[in-house]
């Protein structure tokens, strides 16, 4: 920690002296506001973007242009409710919840595989609520899975430079009850983005490096196999084979890539305007306003937009990064690391697959696709992120 | 935190960057290299062009009549990929729509499927994209427009069946001029976009024969395009603005549907007539399976009636012929009704083909005009007879025109042949009659104005030497062959040896019209059009004017192909003698006693091997100041004098005789 600053420490002792004369040092002041300004800036302009994709289709069907909106902004608000609360929520409590978290979503995957789950946009991943609720634990197991690796990973700490083996292969377990779970639905994509997040918290942990090199190969392995096998559903390997040569059907596999593509292609390097977009208003992309929602900032606010929705994703990933070097121990540094992880890899592969550079996966983009557990889930990883920076000052 | 944790901390930003910035790079790559092309494809997205049709231009008849016009119909088509893609296949539509058509569901799906790649009919000629006709009904006919309805009704159960009004071909005339007028088919894939067809949809019918095609491009118009803004099912959002379509020219034809109608009867009346006779030499009753006859205005080329026998109802193209129609057009057991023999049928121009040898003998400087010229029944150093073998003495060139004597054509041609060296042929043999033939036309098209025209053949020494070559591996091999009888193999050494050889047999056959050379009906008219309007060779046509929407009218010129070398002298003393023939004394005496109008003509009966006698006359009146020619030909109709001669005369009774039809000279005022 030798390369932080001097006015790091003058800071630090400002903190204490403003803890001093109480009040004034209430966590809003110490938070960082950078990470909160950037997730800010990615809620408002994923809020305009769902807006323009969802506008034109509601006109058309006379319902409510702005109801998506408005769901939107609501989840937004509960996301931000929640994020609160695991920001404040005291960090050794935060480890006592680890296993009911972790067994709370365990168990609604369960209920997912069971008569209680249903499939919205061929994604068998919901639990119904009633009232029009309805949840996906495959985000809570994302959740889950940071904190519970993290938990177990950062107990084991008494002068080693990381985990042994036996700790891995309980983390690994602990690990491949969700990510057996989400495979039965079957989502690959989620899959794949908690193999990232285990990849990087053990990596992070200080595991011996055969383990990150073993689990690489046999990941590699495993692909292969699956492919080879038949273990995929036909649209999953159909899904790659069209990434790979979009062309093979125009009309069918390849359609949304294609359009995704021309979408974005087509909005140049200042966009055809906020709500301008010819691909979006003709409803060209199906998913737009969850998977897809990055064609909208690409066609309608350009090269600019576009750039600025990736600068601001930057901004979040350099924070969580920022936060998980400067933090007190291990179980803060897991934890930030897991979230940096899980949003670098879901933002990459989502943003890539618009763009045509990844597979077709079904991940939302975090905090600016429509969708309530994924905003929640990713505004509670946020409140981690802050919580664990909280933390890092208090030293 | 440890120094293993810190670099793996490091590596995981170095990952974060290289990913953010991999996306940043294809966003740029996508919006900035490739934005155009993107945009482009964004807008053909969301544009679709819609083709307004042009209305094709009418048809008109030298005094006005409308010959082919358009009416509105109902026609039901089937889009072949939107069908094919239902889960069953289209089975169940196929079999809803057959049964509300009256019609096996089995032979729709035969009649959409694209023809190609080994498919063979029936199939569909067009464009695979385009929605096939299977069905069309006339606006009037309310059984039709019954079974439409209940096609609109259940929509849903006829997914892919679409009927809309169209605008189709509508023959006022019937089956007049049907082979002048021609018929319109689908566009095929390979026509899209080349310069011929620049402009034409897809979707498009284009002239296939006749006028129709020859005049395509001006009937055709120009298709008007409406840009709908649609949304990704194709609904329409907007209007990205249009351009009108132009309505094709209308076209007035020099074809008079009158005299048309009576060359038609005339050609229908003689075939029937002809079938009660009998053949010279066999005695068996006569074939005359084909005719035609040619009317054109000598002075200009302009055709006035053309007709072709047997004929058909262009409107079975309407809405497309089905493959068993199409069929039985072309097959020739039903006498390939479709071959339109005035320009398309070759013949054997037999002794109408006199003139020519006479101008040739003349001009050649080899026989006087006034000449005196032995005309014995057999010509000795050939053996070849005379026609009836009779002997008629010494006679003049007008007398041998007037009788037809054979004998007197062989002695110029075969005295001519032996000045050019006979058997051993100086280099640069004069060939005078093939020469004057050539100078005539024959062997090239008159370039009328309608497709598909034969060549016909000039049997010179270049064709003998061709036809040698072609057909020599196979004679020498008949020549040893020792299953065919000894007479057969003699002949085929013979030729094997020098079968290139030009014989003097050949040039006295030349000189009367037989052997290898043939001549369309047509080629023969502007022969006998050369003769009677002084020496032009014209280029014949059947279009006379095009009118514009707006009203402006362009004629179509007459055009002098050349002047054929013959001197008005030999121009004066032909039509005089031709105007003999049908005087008392000539081969065509009989048929043209007490006619209307004084006429000038030759007969021809052309002997073809394994078939009878092709009738010919060929023929220019009034004698005084030539106005017509016409010329009429029977195949396997017996003699000139006796079958088309009397068709002839048919013709000119119905134009000049008492209440025929005159002729019209001044243009219509058209609107189209």
């Amino acid at each position: 920690m030798s390369s932080y600053g001097g006015s790091v420490h003058l800071r630090r002792r400002d903190a204490g002296l403003r803890e001093r004369s109480m009040g004034v040092d209430s966590p809003l002041w110490r938070l960082d506001w950078l990470l909160a300004l950037a997730v800010a800036g990615l809620v408002g302009l994923g809020s305009l973007l769902v807006w323009s994709a969802t506008r034109q289709r509601m006109l058309d069907a006379d319902l409510d242009p702005t109801a998506f909106l408005k769901r939107h902004l609501i989840n937004a608000a509960i996301g931000l409710a929640l994020a609160s609360v695991a920001a404040l929520v005291d960090y050794r409590s935060l480890r006592a919840y680890a296993p009911v978290i972790y067994v709370l979503s365990c168990l609604g995957l369960i209920a997912v595989l069971s008569p209680l789950g249903k499939t919205i946009n061929g994604a068998h991943s919901w639990i119904v609520l009633g009232g029009g609720f309805q949840v996906q634990p495959s985000e809570v197991a994302k959740v889950a899975l940071v904190v519970g690796m993290a938990m177990l990973l950062a107990e084991q700490r008494d002068g080693e430079d990381g985990p042994r083996d036996g700790d891995v292969v309980m983390v690994l377990l602990l690990a491949a009850v969700p990510m057996a779970l989400v495979m039965l639905q079957p989502d690959l994509g989620t899959v794949l983005v908690l193999v990232f997040i285990v990849l990087g918290v053990l990596a992070l942990s200080g595991a011996p490096a055969r383990w990150i090199v073993g689990l690489i190969a046999a990941g590699a392995l495993v692909s292969v196999a699956a492919v080879q096998l038949g273990v995929l559903d036909d649209y999953q390997v159909d899904r790659f084979a069209a990434f790979a040569n979009p062309a093979l059907d125009p009309q069918g596999v390849g359609y949304n890539t294609n359009q995704a593509r021309i979408a974005i292609g087509s909005g140049g390097l200042d966009g055809k305007g906020l709500f301008q977009g010819t691909q979006t208003n003709g409803r060209f992309i199906p998913e737009q306003q969850t998977d897809f929602i990055f064609t909208v900032a690409g066609e309608e606010l350009g090269l600019l937009g576009g750039s600025l929705l990736l600068g601001l994703l930057g901004v979040v990933l350099w924070r969580g990064l920022r936060i998980a070097s400067r933090s007190k121990d291990a179980f803060g540094r897991l934890v930030a690391a897991g979230v940096v992880c899980w949003f670098a890899f879901q933002s990459f592969v989502n943003v890539g697959m618009t763009l045509g550079i990844m597979p077709v996966t079904g991940l939302p983009l975090p905090f600016v696709s429509y969708g309530g557990s994924a905003m929640f889930a990713n505004l509670v990883a946020v409140g981690l992120l802050q919580n664990v920076h909280l933390r890092s000052r208090d030293l | 935190m440890s120094r293993r944790a810190d670099l793996r901390l490091f590596v995981l930003r170095v990952v974060v960057v290289a990913m953010l910035a991999t996306l940043f790079g294809r966003l740029w790559f996508l919006q900035v290299v490739g934005g155009e092309e993107y945009a482009e494809a964004a807008s053909a997205n969301r544009v679709r062009e819609v083709v307004q049709p042009a209305p094709r231009g009418e048809v008109f008849d030298v005094r006005g009549t409308p010959l082919v016009r358009n009416r509105t119909a109902l026609v039901v088509s089937v889009d072949r990929s939107a069908v094919v893609r239902q889960p069953d296949g289209g089975r169940a539509v196929l079999e809803r729509l057959g049964t509300v058509l009256d019609r096996p569901a089995d032979v729709l799906r035969q009649e959409i499927r694209p023809c190609g790649g080994g498919v063979q009919p029936p199939c569909w000629r067009g464009s695979p994209y385009q929605p096939v006709p299977v069905a069309e009904f006339d606006a009037g006919d309310r059984a039709g427009l019954m079974k439409v309805l209940q096609i609109e009704e259940r929509r849903e159960d006829f997914s892919g069946v679409t009927a809309e009004f169209a605008a189709v071909r509508d023959y006022p005339k019937r089956t007049l001029g049907a082979h002048v007028l021609g018929y319109l088919g689908p566009i095929s894939l390979e026509e899209v976009g080349s310069p011929q067809y620049e402009g034409v949809q897809p979707s498009s019918l284009v002239g296939r024969a006749g006028v129709e095609a020859s005049y395509d491009q001006e009937l055709r118009g120009r298709d008007g395009v409406e840009r709908l803004i649609v949304d990704h099912v194709g609904a329409v959002t907007g209007s990205d603005g249009e351009t009108a379509p132009r309505a094709g020219d209308a076209l007035v034809l020099s074809l008079d549907a009158k005299v048309q109608q009576v060359v038609e009867q005339a050609l229908q009346r003689t075939i029937d007539r002809a079938r009660t006779l009998r053949a010279r030499g066999s005695g068996l009753p006569l074939v005359a399976d084909s005719g035609s006859v040619v009317v054109m205005e000598a002075k200009t080329g302009r055709v006035v009636a053309m007709a072709s026998y047997p004929s058909y109802d262009p409107a079975v193209f309407v809405g497309g012929a089905s493959p068993k129609e199409y069929a039985a057009l072309v097959d020739e057991a039903q006498g390939a009704p479709l071959v339109f023999r005035a320009i398309q049928g070759a013949y054997a121009p037999a002794s109408t083909f006199k003139v020519i040898s006479t101008a040739a003998a003349v001009e050649s400087g080899d026989y006087p005009l006034d000449g005196r010229y032995p005309c014995p029944g057999v010509y000795p150093p050939t053996g070849q007879r005379n026609f009836d073998s009779a002997p008629l003495g010494v006679v003049d060139l007008r007398q041998s025109l007037v009788k037809s004597c054979d004998t007197v054509f062989y002695k110029f041609a075969y005295e001519q042949w032996q000045r050019d060296g006979g058997n051993d042929p100086v280099a640069e043999p004069r060939d005078p009659m093939v020469r004057m033939a050539q100078a005539f036309g024959l062997g090239e098209r008159t370039g009328i104005d309608l497709p598909s025209e034969r060549r016909g053949t000039v049997a010179d020494r270049a064709y003998k030497q061709e036809y040698w070559e072609q057909t020599r591996e196979n004679r020498c091999k008949g020549a040893e062959n020792a299953a065919l009888p000894a007479e057969r193999r003699r002949d085929n050494r013979e030729f094997c040896d020098d079968g290139n050889r030009f014989r003097g047999g050949d040039a006295t056959n030349f000189a009367i019209g037989q052997g290898d050379t043939l001549v369309t009906p047509l080629q023969l008219a502007t022969v006998y059009a050369a003769i009677a309007n002084g020496g032009k060779l014209l280029e014949p046509h059947v279009g006379r004017a095009l009118v514009s929407p707006d009203g402006e009218v362009r004629e179509i010129a007459p055009r002098v192909r050349s002047t054929v070398p013959v001197s008005a002298d030999v121009l004066g003393y032909l039509r005089d003698a031709l105007a003999g023939v049908t005087q008392p004394g000539g081969t065509a005496a009989g048929a043209f006693a007490g006619s209307p109008v004084a006429v000038a003509g030759k007969t021809g009966t052309g002997e073809v091997a394994n078939k009878q006698d092709t009738s010919w006359f060929a023929s220019f009146a009034p004698v005084a100041d030539p106005e017509l020619v016409v010329v009429g030909m029977v195949s396997q109709g017996g003699t000139g004098g006796t079958v088309a001669a009397p068709l002839v005369r048919e013709v000119y009774d119905g134009i000049y005789g008492p209440g025929g039809t005159g002729l019209s000279k001044a243009l219509p005022k058209v609107v189209p």
